[in-house]
């Protein structure tokens, strides 16, 4: 068993990072943080979810958010799809294994994956409404969010939702206000199974390597950590049993990293629009020095006179 | 038969000096909410295009307003341009002599224009930005419509969502640009902003942009002999 983090003080505690922690902040630079935090992660173990959705009653708990009661569309997810009030959903997959033919029921936990390369921040145009944390997590500031929708565009993992309620994007904080007083994200909290661990990335790594030796003793040749390079890694990471095949999960992409357009739009267009439109301006200006305005000359007054005063109808 | 530029409303008034009415009320009204629109959106289009921009928000009350204001302006400058494309097109259709007077651009630009073919309603480069307003504008208000998220989400995929974003990006820059030449020829060119403020240019004006136009003004709108002589 993972040694469970111990219960919080009933002291107010005061936060252990914040502001000055910010390695990088959308649409906007952050001044190099003087300290370096531990990178923290969440460690999501689907070998051993039994599927009881504790996390996502817990994580609407911590977050005091309601989802609206929906329906039936025939399949254990519930809600369906991620909204702006469920910041993680369970994706229920039944798998059968061709090489045992056994059926395999593979649940994962969605959510944001707090990518050390987020997509959703380079995408973001709004300054501040996006930042990241030298720890790892990724945080959506929503006094700052104007609800372009531009994150969505940019995650490789499709999380971010737009409230129809007040326009602003929500996913999963990684808890992070709970982070800040030392203690571990809702979900992990609630999870009868530990199926959900948190601790620092590299504490994760470990208690991964001997859960996957543990799966690989049983038979799941493939067990293997989740941890994308593609994004530089995530603070979110999966157990896999079959690591080799991630996209039977519910979808989860084989190696995400931010789309190429994405990276188009936000490096060379934004800076050769810049250009371009200057350019054009700068090229006006010239243009007019070295000419001089187009005037037209009274001689042309007196020859349209001639020739409005000839056959003139 | 009317000359195929001679458009509704144009016509030429003796006297000293000659004036000409180019535009009508209703095409210079038309033309304004067109221009009102798209400086409105262009400006609050590169806020959310360029961080160093985004201070250009606080003119739409915030980014929360311009984020939502800022496709409605789309919708009204398509309308209002497909306004002025009923109006214009027909006076903007391609002509041989055009081709000769793009091949001449460099005359255009030093303005020796006595060594240009004569000018009907629009000159080519004229029907150059007429026709790229047209086209991109139309790719403007169809890659909007797939990154209007607040009504327009659940219709396409991220993928098409992204392409879409890059899409309005660079089809928006490439308008401003277009926007910043007619612009500047409007200045350059003096006595051009007279035909959408009170609607008409003078005679010499005329004579020396747009010969051929004014040829077929004086002459009737051509039922009688409409034959250009080369502009000397």
């Amino acid at each position: 068993m993972f040694p469970p983090l111990p219960n919080p003080t009933v002291q107010p505690t005061p936060a252990v990072f914040g502001e000055q922690d910010l390695i990088r902040r959308s649409a906007s630079s952050v001044p190099a943080p003087a300290r370096q935090l531990t990178p923290m992660a969440k460690l999501i173990d689907v070998s051993k979810c039994i599927g009881c959705k504790a996390c996502q009653a817990a994580c609407l708990e911590w977050n005091d958010l309601r989802q609206e009661v929906g329906s039936n569309v025939g399949v254990y997810d519930n809600p369906s799809d991620l909204t702006p009030d469920s910041l993680t959903v369970m994706r229920f997959t039944e798998w059968v294994n061709p090489e045992t033919q056994n059926l395999e029921w593979l649940i994962r936990k969605d959510g944001c994956m707090h990518c050390a390369d987020p997509g959703c921040l380079k995408a973001c145009p709004a300054p501040g409404a996006i930042v990241q944390y030298s720890n790892g997590i990724v945080d959506f500031v929503h006094e700052n969010c104007i609800g372009c929708g531009y994150c969505i565009k940019g995650c490789p993992f499709n999380i971010p939702r737009i409230s129809k309620v007040d326009n602003k994007a929500y996913k999963c904080t990684l808890c992070s206000d709970r982070v800040a007083v030392g203690q571990g994200p809702a979900c992990q909290k609630a999870c009868p199974t530990q199926a959900i661990v948190f601790g620092t990335k590299d504490d994760m790594k470990k208690w991964a390597d001997a859960r996957i030796t543990d799966l690989k003793s049983r038979g799941y040749k493939n067990a293997g950590l989740y941890d994308p390079p593609g994004v530089d890694g995530t603070h979110v990471m999966y157990v896999l049993q079959h690591a080799d095949q991630p996209q039977i999960y519910a979808g989860l992409p084989a190696n995400p990293r931010i789309s190429l357009i994405v990276e188009v739009w936000k490096g060379v267009t934004k800076y050769a629009g810049l250009a371009a439109m200057a350019g054009m301006a700068i090229f006006g200006a010239l243009h007019y020095l070295v000419t001089g305005p187009n005037n037209v000359s009274p001689d042309e007054e007196e020859k349209a006179k001639h020739l409005a005063g000839g056959p003139a109808s | 038969m009317t000359a195929y530029d001679v458009e509704p409303g144009d016509a030429v008034h003796p006297g000293d000096p000659v004036q000409v009415d180019r535009y009508t009320v209703g095409a210079r009204i038309n033309h304004w909410i067109t221009a009102v629109s798209l400086v409105l959106l262009a400006l609050s289009g590169l806020a959310l295009f360029h961080p160093d921009l985004f201070f250009l928000t606080v003119l739409f009350g915030g980014g929360q307003n311009t984020r939502a204001i800022h496709p409605w302006i789309g919708v009204l400058l398509f309308f209002s341009f497909a306004g002025l494309f009923i109006r214009f097109w027909r006076a903007n259709l391609w002509e041989h002599t055009d081709n000769v007077w793009l091949a001449k651009l460099r005359d255009v630009l030093t303005g020796h224009e006595e060594r240009l073919p004569e000018v009907g309603k629009y000159n080519a480069g004229q029907k150059v930005v007429f026709w790229s307003m047209s086209v991109l504008i139309i790719v403007l208000i169809t890659s909007g419509i797939v990154i209007w998220d607040q009504y327009f989400s659940e219709y396409t995929s991220l993928e098409q969502k992204r392409i879409a974003v890059l899409t309005h990006s660079i089809t928006a820059i490439i308008a401003i640009c277009v926007w910043i030449v007619h612009v500047y020829a409007a200045i350059w060119v003096r006595g051009t902003i007279g035909a959408m403020t009170r609607g008409q240019v003078t005679g010499g004006w005329a004579w020396r942009h747009h010969r051929k136009w004014l040829r077929e003004l004086v002459t009737g709108k051509g039922d009688r002999n409409t034959t250009v002589t080369p502009a000397k």
